[in-house]
């Protein structure tokens, strides 16, 4: 108290004085015994005079030099007396200030705060966001002033949450008051551990603070939930895009073919290997187009992929139509081959491939809600495969044939549809798709040989969710499942959750073995 | 679909039980199976023990756990070959019921090591670091021997049982079936993956020191495991081929080749599914009883996707719907496997790989079919 009453006397004077740090404080920095070290930063902090935030960065780097009762700011070139701001020469014996954690966290603090006052908006804003959490009560008086002198709209409000964090411990009631009325509005979970001890007598004396500390705090739970299931739901729409560009390639050669292709994952391997080898290729050569490797991939990964998938159905697929199990059991023997071989050639190891810097970052849909740019992309890219998908499959001539194949095939073939070379471009444009997949997935996961080992089971569940023979079905089970494992995970956990869904997808089936959008008629029953 | 030519003529009228699995075999299998048993409780043994190692003939202890697994796993590709070679249904999910044998016998070998553990404890070593205080629930029994081979037959029996009846109850089957069944072992990998289920977490069990209180890696121990392996064995072969045999086996085949007509005639396939999938599963239970003592380790990697369709390469390789298939194939493949991670590790995959192609293209009978194949030109030949 004493010393508050202290600060508040210093700080008074302060306002007087001319505009320099009071040489006394400064002299306290070199002081024994830490708290007098932190009460001097407090208390400059507090004054914030110009110059202030230069001596004490200087003491955050280990700069800030104390020879007798004389401080000095060294910076490597050349030294200026801390006291007059004069130059001068740094003495024999001096020694700089010990700072440790306490005090750099104090100092930091301390930065930030002085950084309010800063000319550059920018700054300002970026010292105002840094003092949202953990503010001592002895910012409040400077928070308050630099509140006060702030005019940007951005700006203010961030201040007045400091300030009222800085005041919750205030010892007027009606301070608190206006603080905990002020952090109301702000729905942070920082705020909200804030709040908590203020509920209870023992954290709080007063009854009307009590009380709206109480309804303050029920309303920031309710826009808490509200932003989680918000998260959830946008987690859980960028899952399911990426589980519908793992299952959208599956969705054709399964459903539509009815080719159990149990080196899908593989394919999408070869898509983000794809984009491994181009951002190898624009960094060797066109370094300064760096960020442009992932727009080129994407044909790369398609043609990569649809080929490798051609070369499957001529050799080997092609011999099974029909025969399911050993289909399965011969694509299982591909996706070994295909392991191997990246093996081979790329390494057992993961290889690094970095986002382009137009994906890093995020677009603030809230405070505390920040959707990643590399998830909103995906989700967007998925949307584009999809369409792509839809328009082959319904608007070409090609997709015509696929789907007359997939009805009859016989007739079909009566009609004079190339059956056979509708089965290969049926299954490389499957392939592609997984490629297109694996793009995407280099961007969020590991690339690695092993990778698509973890996407089959899930994309197959997607498929036989959703219903063989359509497109519809997959899009609808890839982002229901999406949604539902991270609403899950939740409140289970990802392992839990990932359990839970593997049962509910089994008991699903029992259900409706048929999936969610069956095939009506006489094709229904094969 | 037999695997045998020429049986012993069976007496009009009913036929007693002890006489009808011994008519399972012709005269030519008995004498096999009789050769193979002497070959795995007396040659092998004393050619371990008696000799020195330096004997050209003596039997390393290496590669009697070498026969000793692959011989667990030629039990579980027999417990295959039951459900896919005569009942039609590729399971993805048979690492599971191995994986739940093993762990069961597994509870059992880990109370065997006492305080002798790193952390010279009652608990097991990993509960210890998870700092249980005491046993979960689960664990109730483990001490016991006899509890833990209950458990063995018990757990696969029941997991199969509650599964197969829902899946063979809304007439799941073909790839349907097979994928939910390697949805089954992959959420069990997951599950037995965390710490918190109280098996081991990702490094299952190991350090075996004893079981029924004598010394786990004493060659005589070892002996022991290695001829019980081959006892299931014989009698898993000698049980399969009265089985198949049996009006049951002949249903179930009949099943297999048009199952609409097998219902029109009035037999319900749920429960002939059901049954040879329950029994298919307990074989497995045991064969990764018998396998953990050997081994030396279990761990839930044996759930993984990759591991159960191990199991149907080598039962494809043999040759399905025939019972010497699985065990040549079996035999075959892992002896490969053996050789090729010792001389060219990066090859097995290729390989592996590509045996899975061509048996599927090439040998839809695997080797058994191919030998018959062979014999008939050869007699055609003759002819």
């Amino acid at each position: 108290m004493k010393k508050r009453l202290l600060t508040f006397l210093l700080w008074a004077t302060s306002l007087g004085a001319l505009a320099a740090p009071d040489p006394a404080l400064v002299r306290q920095l070199a002081a024994d015994d830490n708290s007098d070290k932190i009460a001097a930063i407090q208390q400059l902090t507090a004054a914030a005079e110009p110059g202030t935030a230069k001596l004490l960065q200087a003491m955050a780097d280990d700069s800030l030099y104390v020879a007798g009762d004389k401080l000095y700011v060294y910076d490597g070139e050349k030294t200026v007396d801390a006291l007059n701001g004069e130059t001068a020469e740094l003495p024999d014996g001096a020694e700089t200030i010990t700072v440790n954690n306490r005090l750099r966290g104090e100092l930091a603090n301390a930065l930030a705060a002085l950084k309010l006052f800063d000319a550059d908006r920018a700054v300002r804003l970026a010292a105002a966001r840094e003092l949202q959490s953990q503010v001592g009560a002895e910012l409040a008086g400077v928070l308050a002033k630099a509140r006060d002198q702030e005019q940007d709209a951005e700006i203010k409000p961030l201040l007045a949450l400091a300030h009222a964090q800085a005041t919750l411990q205030d010892a007027d009631p009606a301070v608190r008051l206006a603080a905990v009325n002020t952090l109301a509005e702000a729905a942070t979970p920082a705020v909200k551990s804030l709040l908590l001890p203020l509920t209870e007598a023992s954290g709080e004396s007063d009854a009307k603070v009590r009380a709206a500390a109480s309804a303050a705090l029920k309303s920031i739970e309710r826009s808490l939930a509200w932003m989680d299931t918000l998260a959830g739901i946008f987690s859980g729409l960028s899952l399911g895009s990426i589980l519908l560009l793992a299952a959208l390639g599956l969705a054709i050669t399964y459903g539509v073919m009815g080719i159990i292709n149990m080196a899908h994952g593989e394919l999408l391997m070869i898509g983000a290997y794809s984009a491994y080898a181009m951002q190898s290729l624009f960094r060797a050569y066109f370094p300064e187009q760096v960020d442009w490797y992932l727009p080129a991939a994407i044909p790369v990964a398609f043609f990569a992929a649809a080929a490798v998938g051609v070369l499957m159905e001529r050799t080997v697929i092609r011999w099974l139509y029909g025969r399911t199990l050993e289909t399965l059991l011969a694509t299982w023997g591909l996706s070994l081959i295909l392991i191997q071989a990246a093996r081979v050639l790329f390494g057992a190891q993961n290889v690094e491939v970095a986002n382009p810097s137009w994906m890093s970052g995020g677009v603030e849909l809230l405070p505390n809600l920040i959707l990643p740019w590399n998830r909103v992309i995906i989700i967007g890219f998925a949307l584009f495969v999809l369409f792509l998908v839809w328009v082959l499959m319904n608007k070409t001539r090609l997709g015509m044939f696929v789907r007359a194949v997939t009805q009859n095939r016989a007739m079909a073939g009566c009609v004079g549809v190339p059956t056979a070379r509708i089965d290969t471009m049926a299954f490389a444009l499957g392939a592609g798709i997984a490629g297109l997949g694996g793009v995407a997935l280099s961007q969020i996961s590991n690339v690695g040989p092993d990778m698509g080992q973890g996407y089959i089971v899930d994309s197959f569940m997607v498929v036989v969710v959703g219903g063989v023979g359509q497109l519809a079905g997959a899009v609808w089970a890839a982002l229901g499942l999406g949604i539902f494992s991270k609403l899950l995970e939740g409140w289970a956990g990802a392992v839990i959750a990932k359990i839970m869904i593997l049962v509910a997808i089994i008991i699903f089936i029992q259900k409706r073995p048929q999936g969610i959008f069956a095939l009506k008629g006489r094709f229904a029953d094969q | 679909m037999s695997a045998t030519s020429s049986v012993l003529p069976l007496p009009a009228g009913r036929v007693p039980l002890t006489l009808r699995v011994f008519a399972a075999l012709d005269r030519k299998a008995w004498t096999a199976l009789a050769v193979f048993l002497a070959l795995a409780l007396v040659v092998v043994p004393v050619l371990n023990l008696a000799l020195p190692p330096e004997s050209v003939f003596h039997v390393s202890a290496y590669a009697i756990t070498l026969i000793g697994k692959i011989m667990c796993y030629a039990l579980v590709a027999v417990a295959m070959d039951l459900i896919w070679g005569y009942g039609g249904i590729l399971s993805l999910g048979h690492g599971l019921f191995f994986a739940l044998g093993g762990y069961a016998f597994g509870m059992y070998l880990m109370r065997q090591i006492g305080r002798d553990g790193s952390y010279g404890a009652d608990l097991p070593d990993f509960m210890v670091f998870l700092d249980w205080k005491e046993l979960p629930w689960f664990w109730l029994g483990s001490d016991s021997f006899g509890w833990a081979a209950f458990l063995v037959v018990a757990l696969p029996a029941v997991v199969a049982f509650v599964f197969g009846y829902f899946a063979f109850r809304s007439r799941i089957k073909g790839v349907y079936f097979s994928i939910i069944t390697q949805a089954l072992t992959y959420a069990a990998m997951l599950l037995f993956f965390r710490n918190e289920t109280g098996f081991g977490g990702n490094n299952g069990f190991t350090d075996f020191k004893r079981v029924l209180d004598v010394p786990i890696t004493a060659p005589e121990t070892r002996l022991v495991l290695f001829g019980l392996t081959a006892i299931a064995l014989a009698a898993t072969l000698v049980f399969a081929a009265w089985l198949v045999k049996s009006k049951f086996g002949r249903v179930l085949t009949a099943i297999r080749d048009a199952e609409s007509r097998v219902m029109f005639i009035g037999y319900n396939p749920l429960w002939y599914k059901l049954t040879i999938w329950v029994i298919s599963a307990v074989l497995c239970g045991i064969a990764g009883a018998l396998y953990v003592p050997q081994v030396g380790i279990i761990n839930p990697s044996e759930m993984s996707a990759a591991n159960s369709i191990e199991i149907a390469i080598w039962v494809a390789v043999g040759g399905r719907g025939t019972l010497i298939g699985p065990v040549i194939g079996a035999f075959t493949v892992n002896l490969a496997k053996s050789w090729f991670t010792v001389s060219f590790p990066e090859y097995w995959l290729f390989f592996l790989g590509l045996l899975f192609i061509v048996v599927t293209l090439l040998l839809p009978q695997g080797l058994v079919g191919l030998w018959k194949k062979v014999i008939s030109k050869k007699q055609g030949a003759q002819a």
